[in-house]
C-alpha cells in the first residue's frame, strides 16, 4: 500500500470523531489527533479498534500510548502489516 | 471482591449515589438496583408540584451500575485500598419509553460490548419493578486506577 493510499483509509477511520474540521482538511503526516484534530481519549480508543478491523491487525498497550498522529499511526500500521 | 465492596469504592455519596445494591456481576456484564427515595432533591424542581425522575438521573444510575460498578469490577486486580479508580462518561445514547415516579425502584443491566485501553462501552437497559423497559441504550467511559 502506498503512503497516500494508506492516509486515504486513515481519514475515512478519523472522520467521524474530528471536532475541528478545518484541522480535518488540512490534515498531514504531523497531524496530532488530540492536539489537531481535538479527538477525546474515548474516541482515540475507538479510532483505533477501527484501524484493527480496517487492516486485520492486533493493537496493544504500548502501540496505543505512541499513536499520537497520523505519522506514528502509520509506522504502526505499515509495521503490523509487514510482520 | 464482593459486591459491597464494589458499591464502597464508587467515587459517589449521597446525594448522587444512584445504587443501592448488586444481584449478580461477572465479567461481561452486571445486574443492579436503586430505589428512587422520595425525598430526592431533583423532585423538588422536576416538575413543579409533579415529581418525576429525569432522564439525566436515569441516565446517571444506568451509568454508575452498569458502567463504572462494573468497572471497578473489571479493574479489581489493580485496586487496593488506597487507589480510587479515574472514571469520565464519554458518550451515551438513550431512548425513553416509561416514567419512574418517587418511589419506584429500578433494575439496571449491562452487558460488556467492549472493555480496551480503558474505554468501556456497555448495552444498558432498565427495567420497573413489573418488569417492563423503561429505557436502553448505550454507554461509555473511561475508566482507569
Amino acid at each position: 500500500m502506498t503512503n497516500d493510499e494508506l492516509i486515504t483509509k486513515l481519514k475515512a477511520i478519523i472522520a467521524p470523531y474530528v471536532q475541528d474540521e478545518k484541522a480535518f482538511e488540512n490534515l498531514t503526516e504531523d497531524t496530532d489527533f488530540i492536539n489537531d484534530l481535538k479527538v477525546n481519549s474515548a474516541n482515540l480508543v475507538d479510532i483505533i479498534l477501527d484501524i484493527e478491523d480496517e487492516f486485520s491487525i492486533r493493537l496493544e498497550n504500548e502501540d496505543m500510548e505512541k499513536m499520537l498522529d497520523v505519522k506514528a499511526a502509520m509506522l504502526i500500521i505499515n509495521t503490523k502489516l509487514n510482520a | 471482591m464482593i459486591k459491597e465492596d464494589i458499591i464502597k469504592r464508587l467515587p459517589y455519596q449521597k446525594p448522587f449515589l444512584f445504587v443501592d445494591g448488586i444481584d449478580a456481576i461477572s465479567e461481561n456484564g452486571i445486574t443492579g438496583y436503586y430505589r428512587f427515595k422520595e425525598d430526592e432533591s431533583f423532585y423538588e424542581g422536576h416538575f413543579k408540584d409533579h415529581p418525576i425522575t429525569p432522564g439525566v438521573i436515569l441516565t446517571e444510575c444506568m451509568a454508575q451500575i452498569g458502567l463504572v460498578c462494573l468497572g471497578v469490577f473489571l479493574l479489581k486486580d489493580e485496586l487496593s485500598e488506597a487507589t480510587k479508580p479515574q472514571i469520565a462518561l464519554t458518550s451515551h445514547q438513550m431512548d425513553f419509553y416509561l416514567s419512574v415516579l418517587p418511589n419506584e425502584k429500578v433494575t439496571v443491566i449491562s452487558e460488556k460490548e467492549v472493555f480496551r485501553f480503558k474505554k468501556l462501552k456497555c448495552k444498558v437497559k432498565m427495567l420497573n419493578e413489573k418488569g417492563e423497559l423503561v429505557c436502553r441504550g448505550t454507554i461509555s467511559g473511561m475508566i482507569k486506577v
